[in-house]
């Protein structure tokens, strides 16, 4: 059996988790998930759908967010009533955290950011991300139970066609008071209006070439294709577009159906958040940028001449 | 406050990645290469700094080779108070043995820490456990991934972003925080800073090893991008050529 720590956002399912049912389901046919707090009860049921038989839900009356300790707790509990062969979390920052936490009380290793998992008796293999994925690591992972997370957008979600609903069983988890703590206490901004980074489906990037005043038609053309803005981190260094749009790998990852490269050299920093876009097109002076090899397409030229121009073109298709 | 922070040196990440002969470690022989901390660290050691300016002490401890003296002393040269090097032979650490290591010096030193300053993840190993597994061992709350830092009455309050939302988390001291790139801008080291680093004191203590339990078999490079870009025009004129990629891909209708 392979147990899968299963995220939600105040009873909003985390679409990426089922990236990590996907790889559950290619190690075993019995794929059971946990999740935390009441809220998560009909997303739980959801997971059926994926190919999940039962969804463990962690119900506590302290629980009403997110709560990192107390949830690494729940999973922890869960690993070590079913003694499953592995458990398993999408490599998202609380998937990771949580797995951190769980691994963490029962003493185990904890095997982050796996492209590829093969299980083994008291001894499993990986392969993991390193350096944001610019090297992969094999690894032998020492343990009676894997407890690992799959690197983002490594393993595709595939549901199962004609399956009912998970059964869904409530737990009680073991709780101290200090596992509460650390817990979502409010939440602020958003609700702006604008496309979120990390989800947009456009993403329009600028770099050191588009300069400390271009980025207008930037957010032009962002907003014209539904899209959000973006960066690369000498943007975010030199204090020209605040750190929340910075796109690498101490940045956001994306993975955008389009993405936009405005006078960004393509440094495999920067990269190793953008190489999941579906279709990328660079936009720069130098046709011999390192971005020319993982763009589709390019613009040789100023980003200051080309950007005004797409943005009248793109506005003229729409009308 | 007194405060800890954990970092660790790496190499600089190069352009082109090669690996050693045997591979097993990033290949470091080029010219090119220096050594450097991860950029969350570099803001790990700046919150610190800044938690401590009120009056208190930062403390920096790094499990590495006795190289890593030399990112200690990079560290006191932008405001560290002194640094406890984690001395071991270059072999390799686990998140779990490295953390156990950590945990036991931080509670080992004569400093009572208010607060652990870690990285969310280490750049090079990017285990995303270490501070976790510090924040366990200690029996202290840790949030993760903050972006946003300010400590007022014992109590720290800690952001993180997550789409155009910053979450808000507030957790008394003693606390492990794990920042990430952006929680500030880490200042520069001054020149008269780097002369005061040398005479700041600096530990050495011999950590106890445990045998690896997510052990290293080999490292690879991912296969490499060999296509190019398909060039749609030069300049403005290529204007009408995007917008038909754009419709050809459905971001356009
Ligand atoms: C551990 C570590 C983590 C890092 N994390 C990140 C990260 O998360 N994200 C990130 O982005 N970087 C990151 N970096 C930094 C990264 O290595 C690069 O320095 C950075 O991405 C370069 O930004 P850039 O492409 O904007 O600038 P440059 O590399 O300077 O490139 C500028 C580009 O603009 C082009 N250009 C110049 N003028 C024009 C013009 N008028 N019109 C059009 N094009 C023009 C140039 O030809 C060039 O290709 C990290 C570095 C380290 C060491
Ligand atoms: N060898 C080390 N010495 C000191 N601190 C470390 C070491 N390894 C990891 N850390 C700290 O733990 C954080 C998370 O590391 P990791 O779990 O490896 O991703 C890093 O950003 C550092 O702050």
């Amino acid at each position: 059996m392979i147990l899968v720590y299963v995220d939600h956002d105040r009873g909003v399912l985390d679409e990426l988790s089922l990236q990590a049912v996907a790889a559950a389901r290619g190690l075993d046919t019995d794929v059971q998930a946990v999740m935390v707090g009441a809220d998560a009860v009909t997303a739980a049921a959801r997971l059926g759908e994926f190919g999940v038989t039962t969804t463990h839900v962690a119900v506590d009356p302290r629980i009403t967010d997110y709560a990192p300790m107390a949830t690494g707790r729940a999973v922890a509990q869960m690993a070590r009533q079913m003694s499953p062969a592995a458990v398993l979390a999408v490599g998202s920052p609380r998937g990771n955290e949580v797995l951190a936490h769980a691994s963490a009380i029962v003493d185990e290793p904890f095997a982050a950011d796996c492209t590829a998992i093969t299980l083994g008796d008291g001894v499993s293999h990986v392969t993991r991300n390193r350096w944001a994925g610019n090297v992969l690591e094999d690894a032998r992972v020492h343990a009676p139970m894997l407890i690992a997370s799959t690197a983002l957008h490594a393993f595709a979600v595939d549901p199962v066609t004609g399956s009912g609903p998970a059964a869904v069983v409530e737990f009680a988890p073991e709780l101290a008071d200090a596992d509460l703590a650390v817990r979502i206490v409010d939440r602020v901004g958003g609700g702006g209006g604008g496309v979120s980074l990390a989800e947009a489906k456009v993403v329009v990037s600028g770099g050191r070439g588009v300069g400390e005043g271009g980025f207008g038609p930037l957010e032009e053309l962002a907003a014209l294709l539904g899209g959000a803005v973006g960066c690369s981190r000498v943007v975010t260094s030199a204090g020209w577009r605040p750190h929340a749009e910075q796109v690498g790998q101490t940045g956001t990852k994306v993975a955008p159906d389009l993405y936009i490269a405005v006078g960004i050299s393509g440094a495999t920093q920067h990269i190793a958040g953008c190489k999941n876009a579906k279709t990328m097109i660079a936009i720069n002076t130098d046709p011999d940028a390192t971005i020319m090899s993982f763009a589709d397409y390019a613009v040789i030229g100023d980003a200051a001449t080309v950007m005004p121009a797409l943005v009248d073109a793109v506005r003229a298709a729409k009308s | 406050m007194n405060v800890a922070v954990c970092i660790k040196r790496i190499p600089l990440s190069p352009g082109r990645w090669t690996l050693t002969a045997d591979e097993t470690a990033i290949d470091t022989s080029g010219s090119a290469m220096g050594w450097t901390l991860s950029p969350h660290e570099e803001c790990a050691v700046e919150a610190a700094v800044q938690l401590a300016e009120g009056g208190g002490s930062v403390t920096a401890f790094s499990l590495g080779t006795p190289e890593s003296a030399e990112q200690i002393r990079e560290v006191m040269a932008v405001g560290v108070d002194r640094g406890v090097l984690l001395e071991t032979d270059g072999s390799d650490w686990d998140g779990q043995a490295t953390a156990a290591a950590l945990a036991s010096a931080i509670t080992a030193d004569d400093t009572d820490f208010d607060a652990v300053i870690v990285g969310t993840e280490s750049a090079d190993a990017s285990g995303y456990q270490v501070g976790v597994r510090i924040a366990h061992a200690l029996g202290w709350p840790i949030v993760t991934n903050v972006k946003g830092l300010s400590v007022e009455g014992g109590v720290a309050r800690c952001e993180r972003v997550v789409g155009s939302e910053r979450e808000v988390y507030e957790v008394s001291l003693p606390a492990v925080i794990a920042v990430k790139d952006g929680v500030n801008i880490p200042r520069y080291p001054s020149v008269p800073g780097r002369i005061k680093a040398r005479k700041k004191p600096l530990d050495t203590v011999t950590p106890e090893a445990r045998p690896a339990r997510v052990e290293k078999v080999k490292l690879a490079l991912p296969p490499q991008e060999t296509s190019s870009a398909q060039v749609l025009g030069t300049g403005a004129d290529a204007a009408p050529q995007v917008v038909a990629v754009l419709k050809e891909i459905g971001v356009l209708a």
